[in-house]
Parts: C-alpha cells; structure tokens; sequence
C-alpha cells in the first residue's frame, strides 16, 4: 500500500513537472492544484493506461478482479491508479461482487478476468447481471491479437461465449480506442434498462503505445432511449386507473434500477392502492406501510397473489413478468388491464400483453402518471378485501419450543437486531425465500439476490461487493444455504484479508433444501442427491479462514449469538442449524394459478 | 408460538372467470383465439460491424423464432449493411423479434415490409443436360440465364420472388436437378417509402416501438 501511494506521489510530481514547462504562463494555478493535492493526470502512454484512465474519468473507485497473463498490462497501469482494486479468490465471485457493488450504489460495478478461464468463470457473474439488468462492465484480457483464432494458450472466443448473456460486448483492436471502447461499455451499462457489458482486451492492444485520452463515457449513436411515455397513452391510461374498482401496483426491479421509489410511494399513497412487488422489487415500497402487500409470485404471500389474482387494473411497473411471479399465463390476473410502464421496448407484451403501454423512465412515467390522474379510484370495497386477505393469509409460522429451529425465527431475530437500512444478500434456495418472507424491507438497493438466474453461491461475493459500496455504517448481513455457501466460500478469505463487517447467517439444513422440498412434493420423497450430510462445520471453517465463527442450534442461543456476530468487526458466520424438514409456503407449483397458492404440503 | 399459515384452502378461494391464451391477450374463454402464425419480411438496418450478424442469428436461434432466411449485404452507406430476414411467427411474436432486433446496440433501425414490397431471391439449379432443346425451352419459360453447360449439364441462374423460383424449380425436376443453390429473399419497400432508414432523432426506435401494436382502450365490467 505505502509503495503504491509513494508511486502516485511519484506520478502526481512528474506530472507536475510537465505543467510547469508547458504551462509556463499560468504558475499559480498550478500551486493551487498543488495545494488541494489534486493534479492533471500524466497523459497516457499505453492501451492498458487509457482502459484505466476510462475507468477514473467515470468515476469508477473499486474493481474486483484475478489477475493472469492477458490482462498483466492492465493490472500494470491499476498500479499507479487511486481505483481499489479488491483481488477475489475466483472470478465468479468478481462479477458477482461487481454485480452487488451496482445494485447497491447505482453505477456500474467493475470485475476484471484473464483471457480463458478468468473470462470463462466471469460468464455465471454476467449471466446473473444480464436477467436481472444490473449495470457492470467486465473488462476480460485476451490473447495478443496474432494469436486469436489460433487456440492459443488461454485463448477463448469471449465475445462470443458471453454475447447472449451481455447487453453488449466488444473486442477491442487498437491502442488508440481501446480506452473509448471501455468509456462507452461503461456508459452503455448504466443508461437506458442495464446491463452487463464486457470489453475483451487483446495483450498487445493494451501493451500498445498510444496517446490518445479516452473520449468521456458516452452510448453509441444507435443506441437510443425513450424517456418519456406517449401523452396519448398516459392519459389513457390514467382514465382506467381513475375508473377502475380493484387497482393494484407492481413494483418491479426497475423502480428501484430508476430510483422511482420515491415517486411510486407518493403515486400510490396518494391514490390509495395496493402495492405488490416482484422478488427484485422488494424494497421498492416498505412494507410495513398498510398498502403493502409484499410480494406476488411462487413463494409470494398469500394476500399479493389474491390481489394480483383479482384485480381489474394492473399498474406493473419495471417488471418483466417473468414466469416465477406469473405463474401460468392463462390464470395471471386474468380480469385485469394491464399498464404496463418499461424502459426497454421489448418487455412491453413479451408475456402478458399491455393494454397501456407506457415506454419510458419509470421515474419519467410514473411523474406522468402523477400529472395526468385526477381523481382517486373508488376502490374502499376492494382495500378493505385487500387487508382481510391480509389477515385471511397472514404470513407466520409454528415454533414449537421443543422442536428444531425454524429458520423464519431466525431471519426475524437479525432482522430485529439489525436497523432498516441493513443489506440483505442470500444464496439461492429455501433460505433466499425465508429471507423474502420474513425480513421486513423498506428501502430500495437493501435486498440483493440472484432472481433470474437463481444462481447459488451468489450470497457471499454480493455481500463482498455490497459491503464495499454500501455506507459504513450500514449492516450487510448474507443469508445463504449450506449448499450455495459452499459453492463460493472462498471469497471468506477475501472478506477477511479486506477486513469486511459483513455477518453470513448459514441457514444449515444439511439438505439443498430447495430440491428436497420438491423432491417430497413431486418425485415421492425420492432424495436423490439432495442430501448434504457431509457438510463441514462452518463456523469452524470460518475460523480457519480468519473469520469469527458461531453456531446455533436452539431457540435460546438465538438472540445472543446474533448480537455477538453482528458486533464482531469483521467478517462472521454464523452455522445456523435448521430444521432439516422445515418448507416454504405458501407456494405456487410451476405453472400455476397464483390464487391456488398451497399453504401446506398436502394442498400441492 | 406463533401459528402456522392458515386461510381457506386453495377449493375455498373464489377464481376470477376471466383467461389469457398463450401469448398473454385477455381472450373470451368461450370463445378460444389465438393468433396462426404468418410469413413477414424484416428489414433491418445495422452497423458494417464484425461480429453483427452473429448478434442478429444468435437473437433468433437464442429467442426460438423460426427464420425461414436471412440474407445481408452492404449499402450505399459503406458503414451500414441491411438485414433481411423472413420468418414465420404469430403476431406477437414479429412484435417481440422487431423489438428484440432493435435493442442489438448495432442495430439502427428495423421495419415489417408491407405484403407487396419488392421480394427477390436467387437461385443458381444444375440440371442434366440430355435434352438441351427441351431444357432451354424451360429456362426461357422462367427468363433464367445460362451461367455454365457443358455436355451432361446446364446451370441456370433464376431471380424472382420465391413463388417463382419454385415453380422453375418444379419444372425443371422433369430433366433431373443436380444441385440447387438459393440465396433467400432479399427486398426493398416500393415506391418512396424507405425500407429501414437511418431514424432522426424525433423518430426513435422506441417510438416505432410505440406504434407497433395498436393499444386498445378496451372497457370491460
Ligand atoms: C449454481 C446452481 N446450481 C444448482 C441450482 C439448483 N438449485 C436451486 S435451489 C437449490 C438448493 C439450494 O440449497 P441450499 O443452498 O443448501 O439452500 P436451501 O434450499 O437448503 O436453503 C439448488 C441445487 C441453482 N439454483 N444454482
């Protein structure tokens, strides 16, 4: 660390140097950048340099990456960079970590791979950003030019392994753009719906000399992006919300991708309608506010799928109705009219076709919306059958004393523990659903998960990336399996060497849960390799690496060891072990009807 | 504790009467619609680019919409080439591969050509030769040009749309076809209506996407 600061010390002089002789006329001025330690940067001489000056110019203050062969000159120029770079333990755990590091601070998250298998462990990462549209820009080295297409060493065709998995990707192939080339997959990731973007980096492009400055991040003349919705069509559609009697809202993941949180509360607030989100829009509204209905879909709640079920307006915003909340097509709020507000075209009838379609910002749109909506629906009858649901379906659990822990007592005990503001990151499995259910969400970017890809393992890298974007003073708590802890455990090594004050709560039911309860529901019983009994134990693991490591086994070590791992500082894990037999409910069977959620296992 | 999820049973609960087909449109139970699927021609226009037409067919192959062809070919804009594809889907599904082609970054502008655009294909057919007099009777039948022959076979070179290319195809079947090669249609819209042009900025892709599907303001209970 010190060697690096004497070295941008270095670096600042001799730019200095430069002003004074060129700059001759204007000597003040550069004692007073001089003062305020803040100096022009030294022009850049290599592609390696210009892909890092891209970076800086976009603000970019943290990158996780592995270092290799191919991507050497790049990690050469982060030398002499303020950008911190954090080195993970496994690449997959770099896109994710990048990924969480987006949805927690809005700007596009930074991961960094070799050619070859660094490139190949990021495709898991980029696939998980792609469904779920979050902004990163994975930045991948490759073979020196003469060599691709040859199956060099480390050689693989990355552009085109990540094309249907990237909101776009380019090979770069010359020293003079190769730092617009990285300015402009930064921009693209961010504006419009995001996305993943990935620049692959041939060695000698980056090796190249070259003096160009990167152009400022900027999209591609045909990448266009409609802000505001049809006039034509807002207006029709605010006449159907005034007019209908059972409204209800969507809230999706891309309120809270364009920060129309706000916006949406006071819409629907305002109007008194029920607000339901998706799994990535949880957040988007609190949901300890009456209107709340929490969440629709598979393992959503009883009331929002009775809502969603029954409603003869349906305002989704930023959601892509995809098949977990939709359940089947045919039975999916099947009286309702559909506003349907989205920022990318295509979502607009993908599956449940619009009868309002609204292209725009949803921050935009629904400040349109605001405008154009007079009159408050009439819909008392309809709340009313709202909050009975409310009670009808309540969401809440048995917890027997004397029998195993349930995990839902846990999730609420560190959501008790824990202020509003904490960062929730899970795995994928019963444990990501316990954590939906049962913590209580309420503001936006506090709830990272893997919802489109459901990738396990995405629990521990997240929390890495969310915990580094997040404020200091904010908790980030992982809720994982001890199936998808295991798959990304190493980054505990990460979190360790970085010091991070991040808490993993291993929901352990020595099962991959998920797939027992499917396995009971739907394949007789029949565990075939779902049975995890040769899990290690975790928090001696934890320990091993570094990390402070507890375990709970009962209702009365709860509390205690929740509070002794959430004041550690530094990374802990805390070995929760569950009832092995314990289910989420309610559920909706894949292709279902959302209203003929099964409460209990008998109603499947 | 506390208790256990509890409310009426799935039998218990009221179902709405309304359905949705396939393609998610709120239909009439009673009465069953859904859309057949249709033959189109997209024209698309992208950036001179390597790697586009990859984009362009791994969308297609990726989507699962049936490409019946696809041709591409430079314009009078060295930095853009057009795209032609055919295919064959329901209505919502050309709506979604309009708008899916649109969101490819390199990808300017795309338009569904009206049924009576300009459509072309070409075929090069290698016939056997025995019967010269009859064979040549055939190709002047279908304006085919003579681009080889030698003793056993003659080659023909036919353009048109691809009604006519399989009818000569068919006819030509009577004298033994050796090897057919076609080139899939490619097409321009008639008169001075531009086929996939360069949008303005007041004209977005985005707002072609608006216009289309036609939205109804349909009003029901
Ligand atoms: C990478 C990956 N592989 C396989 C799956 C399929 N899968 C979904 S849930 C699940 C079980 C998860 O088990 P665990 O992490 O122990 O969580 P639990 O369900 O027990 O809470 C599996 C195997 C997946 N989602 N992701």
């Amino acid at each position: 660390m010190s060697e690096r600061a004497a070295k941008v010390t270095q670096a600042d002089e001799e730019a200095q140097d430069d002003d004074q002789i060129t700059d001759s006329a204007a000597p003040d001025a550069a004692q007073e950048v001089d003062a305020e330690s803040e100096t022009t940067p030294a022009p850049v001489t290599s592609g390696a340099e210009a892909v890092v000056r891209a970076l800086e110019n976009a603000g970019v203050e943290h990158a996780f990456g592995v270092q290799g062969g191919a991507i050497m000159p790049v990690y050469d120029a982060l030398y002499d960079s303020e950008i911190y770079h954090v080195t993970m333990a496994h690449e997959q755990g770099a896109a994710h970590a990048a990924d969480a590091y987006g949805i927690v601070s809005g700007k596009p998250g930074i991961c960094l791979a070799t050619s070859g298998p660094g490139a190949t462990n990021l495709v898991t990462g980029l696939a998980d950003a792609d469904m779920d549209s979050d902004p990163m820009v994975a930045l991948t080295g490759q073979v020196p030019t003469d060599l691709v297409g040859n199956d060099a060493f480390q050689e693989t065709d990355t552009t085109g392994v990540t094309t249907p998995v990237t909101k776009d990707n380019a090979f770069s192939s010359d020293s003079d753009t190769v730092g617009s080339d990285v300015s402009e997959a930064f921009a693209l990731a961010g504006e419009g719906r995001p996305g993943p973007t990935l620049v692959d980096l041939p060695k000698d492009v980056t090796n190249g000399e070259t003096d160009r400055e990167p152009d400022a991040p900027s999209v591609p003349e045909t990448y266009e992006v409609q802000e505001r919705a049809d006039e034509e069509i807002v207006a029709a559609a605010a006449e159907r919300i005034e007019n209908s009697n059972r409204p209800a809202m969507l809230l999706g993941g891309g309120v809270i991708k364009g920060e129309a949180s706000e916006a949406c509360r006071k819409f629907a607030i305002e109007h008194e309608i029920p607000v339901i989100t998706t799994m990535p829009g949880i957040g988007a509204f609190p949901e300890d506010h009456e209107l709340s209905l929490e969440m629709a879909g598979m393992h959503g709640t009883g009331y929002a799928n009775m809502a969603i079920t029954h409603c003869d307006t349906l305002i989704g915003i930023g959601t892509r109705f995809d098949d977990r909340l939709t359940g089947g097509i045919e039975t999916f709020a099947p009286d309702a009219e559909l506003i349907h507000v989205d920022i990318d075209p295509a979502e607009i009838s993908k599956n449940i076709h619009a009868d309002y379609p609204l292209i725009g910002d949803a921050a935009t749109v629904v400040e349109q919306l605001v405008e154009a909506v007079d009159e408050s629906p009439e819909a008392t009858k309809w709340r009313a059958q709202c909050q009975q649901w409310k009670s009808d379906y309540s969401m809440a659990y048995d917890a027997p004393e004397d029998e195993p822990l349930q995990p839902e007592f846990v999730v609420e005990a560190l959501d008790e523990a824990t202020d509003d503001d904490t960062i929730v990151t899970t795995g994928v499995g019963q444990h990501q659903m316990w954590a939906c259910q049962y913590w209580t969400y309420t503001e936006p970017r506090t709830w990272v998960s893997s919802h489109g890809l459901g990738t396990m393992g995405y629990g521990l890298p997240a929390a890495i990336g969310a915990r580094i974007a997040a404020d200091d003073d904010q908790d980030v708590v992982c809720f994982d399996g001890d199936g998808s802890f295991l798959m990304t455990l190493q980054g505990l090594s990460v979190a360790v060497r970085e010091n991070l004050d991040i808490t993993v709560a291993v929901l352990n039911n020595e099962y991959i849960g998920m797939v027992r309860q499917w396995q009971d529901a739907f394949f007789e019983g029949r565990h075939s390799a779902s049975d995890y009994h040769w899990m290690p134990e975790f928090d001696k693991l934890a320990e091993a690496f570094g990390a402070a490591g507890f375990r709970i086994d009962d209702y009365d070590e709860v509390a205690d060891t929740i509070e002794e791992a959430l004041s550690y500082d530094g990374p802990s894990v805390i070995d929760v072990h569950i009832d092995p037999e314990a289910n989420v409910f309610p559920m909706v069977p894949s292709g279902g009807d959302n209203g003929q959620f099964a409460l209990t296992e008998d109603q499947l | 504790m506390k208790r256990g999820l509890e409310g009426p049973p799935p039998e218990d609960r009221p179902t709405p009467t309304g359905r949705r087909n396939k393609q998610g449109i709120r239909i009439d139970p009673e009465v069953e619609a859904t859309h057949e699927p249709r033959r189109t021609v997209i024209s698309a226009l992208v950036a001179h680019e390597p790697g586009v037409l990859s984009d362009v067919s791994g969308l297609f192959s990726r989507r699962q919409f049936n490409i019946e062809s696809l041709t591409v070919g430079p314009t009078k804009d060295e930095d853009r080439a057009r795209i032609t594809v055919v295919v064959e889907e329901p209505d919502p599904g050309i709506d979604q591969i309009k708008k899916q082609l649109r969101k490819l970054v390199p990808v300017i502008s795309v338009r569904e050509l009206e049924p009576d655009a300009m459509q072309r294909e070409l075929a090069l057919i290698k016939v056997d030769a025995d019967d010269p007099a009859q064979v040549s009777a055939v190709a002047d039948m279908y304006d085919a040009t003579t681009v080889d022959s030698s003793p056993e076979t003659a080659t023909f070179e036919i353009t048109g749309a691809r009604q006519k290319i399989e009818a000569a195809i068919d006819t030509f079947g009577q004298f033994g076809i050796r090897e057919i090669s076609r080139t899939g249609t490619t097409a321009l819209a008639r008169g001075t209506e531009e086929t996939a042009a360069a949008v303005n900025a007041t004209e977005s892709t985005a707002t072609e996407a608006n216009h289309d599907e036609t939205y109804q303001t349909a009003n029901d209970d």
